[in-house]
């Protein structure tokens, strides 16, 4: 991984990882839709709204797992110092929160039809937006260190912070009493008919790749936005050293 | 009393959400890539 933390070699193996991560994620993610809108039989608690499992449940893994990959790019800044750390960091903040956003839209438009009503102030949905707020503050700080032009510390030990929120997440339905249902996928069982956990899984990781283009997508132009303003700063540079001369002879005269 | 709602119509709003939503993500993270490295391939030739 180490290798990859030089921004050319990683621009050599993002040319083509980008697109082929995005394209075969955005065919299996759509793939995964039709067969979840048309193919998949009503559920006999839920009918039809069930369908709404294949966009809601990739939206609210990606929304968590876009803030573990935070976490570890911080941690990957802080310990190591990596050049790109900060960048993919920054580079996943909002693809995660536009998923997590998602995650509590589809999740309030289910909770209509089958909980009656629209939003429950119970664990699992309140974490949900906390993330969200999470989500908010941490594009805030980078964005404030990208304008200073300083490296991101406090966004990255925000990152690491927040990242005892994912848990909870997890684990609320488990700890608190809740409208949501108790986890139905554990450590290799599934309490999904196998009519719906199928093109459940394909949704999941054609949205993970989808995620993962898009998140090289956002590398390639944080590189380059990067690699702009060094060439910038660097022809500032060579403008002032002219001055500098001459304000030295200005000075013996 | 048993509230009797479409739930197809409910289905669509929840897909037509995060479609747009992927639509708009993914078009303004392409184009901002593309937009930046045409600034960068810019300044390079200058």
């Amino acid at each position: 991984m180490h290798i990859y933390a030089n921004p050319t070699r990683f621009l050599a193996l993002a040319k083509w990882l980008m697109p082929l991560c995005f394209w075969s994620g955005l065919s299996l993610a759509l793939g995964a839709m039709a067969w979840g809108l048309f193919f998949v039989p009503p559920d006999r608690l839920m009918g039809e709204t069930v369908r709404i499992l294949f966009i809601h449940v990739p939206a609210a893994w990606l929304g968590m797992g876009g803030w573990t990959g935070i976490a570890i790019s911080s941690a990957m800044l802080l310990i190591w110092k990596h050049p790109l750390a900060a960048i993919a960091a920054r580079a996943i903040a909002l693809p995660g929160m536009v998923f997590c956003a998602v995650c509590l839209a589809t999740g309030s438009i289910w909770g209509r039809p089958t909980w009656g009503t629209w939003w429950e102030w119970d664990g699992r949905l309140t974490s949900m937006l906390v993330l969200l707020f999470l989500y908010a503050g941490y594009i805030a700080l980078t964005q404030a260190a990208s304008r200073e032009g300083t490296t991101p510390k406090i966004a990255a030990i925000f990152g690491l912070v927040g990242a005892v929120n994912v848990p909870i997440i997890n684990r609320s339905v488990v700890w608190w009493n809740s409208l949501h249902q108790p986890p139905s996928i554990t450590m290799g069982k599934s309490a999904i008919d196998a009519a719906y956990l199928t093109p459940l899984l394909v949704a999941v990781i054609g949205f993970s790749l989808l995620f993962g283009g898009i998140v090289l997508m956002r590398m390639r132009a944080l590189i380059a936005d990067a690699q702009v303003e060094a060439r910038l700063r660097r022809r500032a540079l060579d403008d002032d050293v002219p001055l500098a001369g001459a304000a030295a002879v200005m000075e013996q005269a | 009393m048993r509230e009797e709602l479409a739930q197809w119509d409910f289905v669509a709003l929840a897909y037509g959400v995060g479609l747009v939503a992927l639509a708009v993500l993914a078009l303004w993270a392409w184009r901002t890539m593309v937009n930046a490295e045409a600034r960068r391939d810019a300044m390079r030739r200058r």
